[in-house]
């Protein structure tokens, strides 16, 4: 193992402003399941208008309301580049249904304005009519991830930019064609809620396996008892949408 | 447009007619609606008195009890609407049984509970005298969108009231419907006092280690009322700053408190000075719980209290309300359409104050369709779940049998539902009011 035996540091964007649906779920599913495979975290928070973190090793941000969203727009672009540096630097991160958005181009609301992103992703997200609600399942690379969405933002991938999964159940990026979330390098973005971590640990722990390879150069990792996860995505996907 | 006493007639006829085939239902309101589309309004508005609407997320049913008590305390007939049937027609129905045959309904007053769309839906046909805005939280989300979304809905509510509206001081969302009130109504808040604020933390500032509630809380008025102190069942109200004796009540735990807050303020704006302070809080302190919200059944001797949570900060408050009265633990937590479909929510929730200690030893029994849900919640807060078993009549059965003592459940409304009707089986469990 190196020598480095500072914790990781864990950053979870605007707690204040992008926490929504039981979002934290997803930074206290990182912060347990890295201390059972044996690492210490730190969490460290990063609100509108401060200085950027510096040494972060995963990123983890929520879903907003529209008045959440519009306080963090301006901040976003200004630590842009910070994300897109530690995004070419293969630092893992999570954005769920708000950031997620901000993290392609643009969102165009219903209203016609846009609001710019910061491109991480090559996607764009349009206001849609109607809200996209309910219990989704979808065929990912770390397995079925199961999970809620509720969502109004009509995303479109570029043809270059691959999807996280594939619509088993549910609406996902648009509710046409198939497509939810997106991935770059270590990047994932989703619109599932749920939490989503706690009843996908696959995803949780690729996330901190991630890290710790970026940060120790080896991952160790050691059994935990999933069996209350196993059941609960179990009843999961059989629930009515 | 039909006679109201054809209205009267024929909705009573309805009524009759199903209550043959068994089973309440809101058909015969519906059919009055249709038939009738102004009786809500022309009933109504005849109240010298007019209509209150309590509406907000949490606590309209135990608010709306206590503002019915003490309306009927101070000498006033109330017409309310019975639990549950909190939509237009649902009102419309109960009116029916109200109404004389000349269709005049016989109240001083009318005290509606009814939830954030249907208030809006209400006020469009009938403008309430007074309002009162409990707080806007997260509930049930998927059908409701938005909490930006839920907080216009009650800005139309605040804007159709004629009279006076009260607001709860501490939630900023409610606190900006003040902007809603012009100069020509009348404007009061319920609050708290600072040392108690920090039991309610607010859907926004629960996460951050940041304390961010720095929009300004205005300074009491003599007509709002703060809920100054709360020692177990005993607290103290304040009329603006002067502190009234402190009270004994039967209901449980500080939101309920603060709910009587909320119902003291609306019952002082309506009754003015007509009514003595020391009338309103001696009747406080006869209100009972309502279903659901700390009601107790007697199991051969032990009390087993069943708390509703609904949503994530009624589920924070109900556990820090019982943090010191320690309890054998149950949960049961139901997806069905009235519980909202999101588990999300269990991760806004923090569990720690039911880890093991040496009085309590973690939660011996979770249930309902999303028990698994909830038992990984209690893992990533390291709270030992003695056994998760989904089919809530069979852990019911479990847990009474394996615990003894003080019992608590917290449930989901339609898991509420199933454990009082298999409670009533064998002991006595009061009806659904």
């Amino acid at each position: 193992m190196s020598a480095d035996r500072n914790p990781l540091r864990i950053l979870h964007l605007y707690p204040k402003e992008m926490n929504i649906y039981g979002d934290w779920g997803n930074v206290l599913t990182i912060l347990k399941r890295a201390g059972w495979h044996g690492l210490e975290t730190e969490l460290v928070e990063h609100h509108p208008g401060k200085p950027f973190p510096k040494d972060i090793d995963m990123v983890i941000g929520g879903g907003g309301q529209d008045s959440g969203q519009s306080l963090v727009q301006d901040d976003l672009v200004a630590i842009g580049e910070e994300l897109h540096k530690l995004a070419d630097d293969n630092v893992p991160m999570l954005v769920i249904c708000g950031l997620y958005q901000m993290f392609g181009r643009f969102f165009k609301t219903v209203d016609g304005v846009t609001i710019p992103g910061i491109g991480i992703f090559a996607l764009e997200t349009h206001g849609g009519p109607k809200r996209l609600i309910g219990n989704i399942v979808t065929q990912s690379p770390f397995g079925d991830l199961v999970g809620y969405e509720n969502h109004s933002g009509l995303t479109t991938l570029d043809e270059s930019q691959p999807a996280l999964g594939r619509i088993i159940k549910g609406d996902g990026n648009n509710g046409e064609d198939k497509t939810e979330g997106a991935i770059y390098k270590c990047v994932f973005g989703t619109y599932l809620h749920g939490s989503l971590l706690p009843k996908n640990p696959s995803l949780a722990d690729a996330l901190i396996e991630a890290a710790a390879i970026r940060r120790y150069g080896i991952f160790e990792p050691q059994i935990i008892d999933d069996h209350f996860a196993r059941e609960a995505r179990t009843i999961a996907k059989r629930r009515p949408r | 447009m039909l006679h109201p006493k054809h209205t009267r007639t024929i909705g009573k006829t309805l009524k009759k007619v199903l209550a043959r085939r068994g089973g309440g239902s809101a058909l015969p309101g519906l059919v009055v609606e249709k038939l009738d589309p102004a009786f809500l309004q022309r009933t109504l508005s005849q109240l010298p008195k007019g209509v209150v609407v309590v509406s907000g997320t949490n606590g309209k049913t135990t608010t709306t009890k206590m503002i019915v008590q003490l309306l009927r305390a101070s000498g006033l007939t109330v017409f309310t609407n019975p639990t549950g049937s909190n939509f237009t027609r649902g009102i419309a129905a109960s009116l029916i049984d109200a109404i004389d045959e000349e269709g005049n309904l016989q109240a001083d007053v009318a005290v509606l509970e009814l939830d954030e769309a249907h208030a809006v839906h209400f006020v469009r046909q009938v403008k309430p005298r007074y309002s009162l805005i409990l707080n806007v939280l997260r509930d049930q989300l998927d059908r409701f969108g938005e909490i930006d979304h839920t907080a216009k809905l009650l800005a139309t509510v605040v804007d159709a009231t004629s009279h006076g509206i009260v607001l709860n001081r501490e939630d900023p969302l409610v606190r900006e419907l003040a902007d809603h009130v012009n100069k020509h109504k009348e404007l009061q808040y319920f609050g708290l006092s600072r040392e108690l604020t920090t039991l309610f933390p607010s859907d926004q500032n629960m996460r951050s280690q940041h304390n961010l509630d720095a929009i300004p809380v205005p300074h009491p008025h003599r007509n709002d009322v703060i809920l100054e102190t709360v020692e177990g069942q005993q607290a103290t109200f304040a009329w603006g700053t002067k502190s009234q004796p402190p009270i004994e009540l039967k209901v449980d735990g500080v939101y309920n408190m603060f709910n009587a807050a909320a119902a003291l303020t609306l019952v002082r704006m309506v009754c003015g000075d007509e009514v003595e302070s020391s009338v309103l809080l001696q009747e406080l302190t006869q209100v009972r719980p309502a279903f659901g919200r700390g009601e107790a059944v007697d199991i051969d001797g032990d009390p087993l209290e069943i708390v509703l949570v609904k949503n994530p900060s009624g589920f924070r408050l109900a556990l820090a309300s019982y943090a010191e009265r320690p309890a054998e633990v149950m949960i049961a937590i139901n997806d069905n359409y009235a519980d909202g479909r999101d588990m999300s929510w269990l991760w806004d929730v923090e569990f720690d104050s039911l880890r093991s200690t040496s009085t309590a030893a973690g939660v011996a029994m979770v249930s309902g369709i999303r028990g698994y849900d909830m038992a990984l919640r209690l893992q990533y807060d390291d709270v030992t779940v003695s056994q998760v078993e989904t089919s809530i009549p069979e852990a019911l059965a479990k847990f009474l049998r394996r615990t003894k003592g003080i019992r608590r459940i917290y449930c989901t409304y339609t898991a509420m539902l199933v454990i009082r009707r298999e409670l009533a089986k064998n002991y006595t469990v009061e009806a659904i009011e």
